[in-house]
């Protein structure tokens, strides 16, 4: 074999594994999706969204409803507290402190809690507030999750506002504006869909956050909506009714992944779209 | 820069003004008004940056603060002690350290070479029109919540597993000499190993994506000019795309590892959960410092438990911090080199 045939060979093989890679990476989510279509879609009842969570060995079947309502409210509180705060630090990285120190550091401190262990999150709300107040609450869930929102945000944010030209900026300079007019009312909206599109991926990436729950919100077997005690979410209940040897319990959990699993893709879509048809 | 271009009009004005009075100006100005807020909002603004700097100051010092007991008790072997016997206040971190690190070590194993070659296929041998839809496939894989993956591992992977990948195992990788113990020990499915596998299908979306924004950014003069003296695709990506994009590969690598280090519900599901550890073999159950903190908080009695498995966190958080600083600092200097060299 002479060295042509060596180089070609060699290059046959090493595409050949790029395209087993890709599969291999494709089985994957496909085997997940899969799975959680056959057995959650088996799980859904009405019930599933009308009762609460079953005790152990239940008679009749049980629902999500309470971890549902939980999970709904304390995502969109995270959402609510954490999007301003992001955005706001965001306008600051890329409008103001593009070339300062506190920018500089800003910007990589938020890079390094956009990806740091939500489990840390949790642990570091359950030691300033629940240790503090000495009970479980569904407002240290909601602490927790806008404290995941807001990395998510910031680098969005700050992406996409850097991409309106510099141009636009100085047109509306020119026009007499100040520079918090130049931002509020001309790059923000320039950047509008890059930016619900970063909200919306926060959504997606706390929809699905056990972690930090178990040490902040904990989990409840009933029926409440009041922040100050524990509050029920799904994926609490999930990771608990999942581990149990109940089979009730399990399809339970099936449809609460299928749900979750569901939603998160769905969100994580819907983003892709609105992001691909402002840019 | 904004005086002066706030000037402008009111200099304009007044010349109209001047010139020809009919004219009304069209709006009453509101200058003080305005420069008011440009001073809030930039002071807003930065205040809540601000917060994010806080953040991590605080994460910092409330988890030395909460595991402070532990920290004066423990001490230095802290790190090394395997013993972890709650009733007898006994608190080692060494077999949730080995959890993770080894689990992480797995996880980085499988996934480098395989979100290598997704980014090859992506970037230069995928057709065009399948770039986008496979792109996106690989990056849903991402947003797909740990909580999927661990309770797909724990009901109907580690079963397939146990069942034919562990037995196939033993009896090949496990008959070589030094090796073999690795792959030794009953086929339970959920252990190290298990663990170290969903870890990997978890950061591979993660590694493959940076890779493929990293080759992309490679000049495609110097790829054609490879290509131009003849070399094969693979010759090109090995020889000219990784030297070129190396700083920010293996800055991908290290974002994967430290999504893999923090990895918490994934993890807990198949890790098997023991704090009893007698044996090199990657079937073995195990415990990560994620999952012994998933387990075991919730019945943690305040005092020194509590202390020691918020130390736990805080290694956790320390080795995470590091590992993903350097990946920042690594894929910095790629985008550094990238604007200098263009």
């Amino acid at each position: 074999m002479n060295i042509h045939q060596r180089r070609y060979l060699v290059n046959k093989a090493a595409l050949a594994l790029s395209l087993v890679a890709m599969a291999f990476g494709l089985v994957w989510l496909l085997w997940i999706l899969w799975t959680t279509l056959e057995l959650g879609v088996s799980g859904l009842s009405v019930e599933l969204f009308t009762k609460m969570t079953p005790p152990p060995g239940a008679k009749e079947p049980g629902g999500l409803a309470n971890a549902i309502a939980g999970s709904a409210l304390m995502v969109g509180l995270a959402t609510a507290i954490g999007t301003p705060v992001g955005i706001l630090a965001g306008v600051y990285l890329a409008e103001y402190g593009k070339h300062t120190a506190l920018g500089g550091v800003t910007r990589f401190i938020n890079d390094v809690l956009l990806s740091a262990p939500s489990i840390v999150i949790g642990l570091f709300i359950y030691a300033v507030y629940v240790a503090q107040v000495g009970s479980f609450s569904g407002f240290a869930g909601v602490l927790s999750l806008a404290l995941i929102v807001v990395p998510v945000v910031v680098r969005t944010t700050e992406n996409m506002l850097l991409l309106v030209p510099d141009s636009l900026r100085e047109a509306v300079f020119a026009l007499g504006a100040h520079k918090w007019q130049v931002i509020m009312k001309v790059t923000i909206r320039a950047s509008r869909a890059g930016i619900i599109t970063g909200i919306l991926l926060a959504i997606a990436r706390i929809a699905g956050e056990t972690a930090p729950l178990l040490f902040t919100a904990l989990s409840n077997q009933f029926w409440s909506l009041d922040l100050g005690e524990p509050m029920a979410n799904l994926p609490v209940t999930i990771f608990k009714f999942a581990m149990s040897p109940f089979s009730d319990w399990q399809s339970l959990a099936w449809a609460g992944v299928f749900l979750i699993t569901l939603g998160v893709l769905a969100i994580n879509i819907a983003a892709r779209v609105l992001f691909r048809d402002k840019h | 820069m904004s005086t002066s271009a706030a000037a402008l009009p009111g200099r304009e004005a007044a010349a109209e003004t001047g010139k020809m009075a009919v004219v009304p100006p069209p709006k009453p100005p509101k200058r003080a008004a305005s420069a008011l807020g440009d001073v809030v909002f930039f002071n807003l603004t930065r205040a809540f940056a601000l917060i994010a700097l806080l953040t991590l100051a605080g994460i910092i010092v409330s988890l030395v603060y909460a595991a402070w007991p532990a920290l004066v008790k423990y001490g230095v072997p802290f790190l090394w002690t395997s013993d972890w016997n709650p009733p007898a206040e006994k608190f080692g971190a060494l077999i949730p350290i080995y959890g993770t690190l080894v689990t992480s070590a797995i996880a980085l194993v499988i996934a480098v070479p395989v979100s290598f070659g997704i980014a090859l296929f992506l970037t230069e041998l995928s057709p065009a029109w399948l770039r986008r839809p496979l792109g996106t496939a690989i990056e849903l894989l991402a947003a797909i919540p740990s909580i999927v993956y661990g309770m797909w591992g724990l009901l109907v992977f580690s079963p397939i597993f146990a069942n034919y990948v562990q037995p196939a195992l033993s009896s090949t990788l496990g008959k070589v000499p030094l090796v073999g113990r690795l792959f030794d020990g009953p086929p339970i499915g959920i252990g190290l190993l298990c663990a170290g596998i969903i870890l990997a299908i978890m950061i591979i979306p993660f590694i493959a994506s940076v890779m493929r924004d990293v080759f992309e950014v490679t000049p495609a003069m110097l790829k054609e000019s490879a290509y131009g003296v003849g070399a094969t695709t693979w010759e090109v990506v090995w020889n000219v795309v990784l030297p070129y994009t190396k700083v920010g590969v293996v800055g991908g690598i290290m974002l994967g590892l430290g999504r893999a280090l923090g990895e918490t519900m994934a993890v807990t599901f198949v890790i098997g959960n023991t704090n009893f550890l007698d044996s090199a073999s990657l079937f073995a159950p195990g415990n990560s410092i994620t999952s012994a903190l998933a387990n075991e908080f919730g019945e943690a009695g305040p005092g020194l438990h509590t202390a020691a498995l918020i130390e736990l966190g805080l290694i956790l958080f320390v080795i995470t911090f590091i590992v993903l600083a350097v990946s920042k600092l690594m894929l910095m200097q790629l985008a550094k080199g990238e604007g200098r060299k263009s």
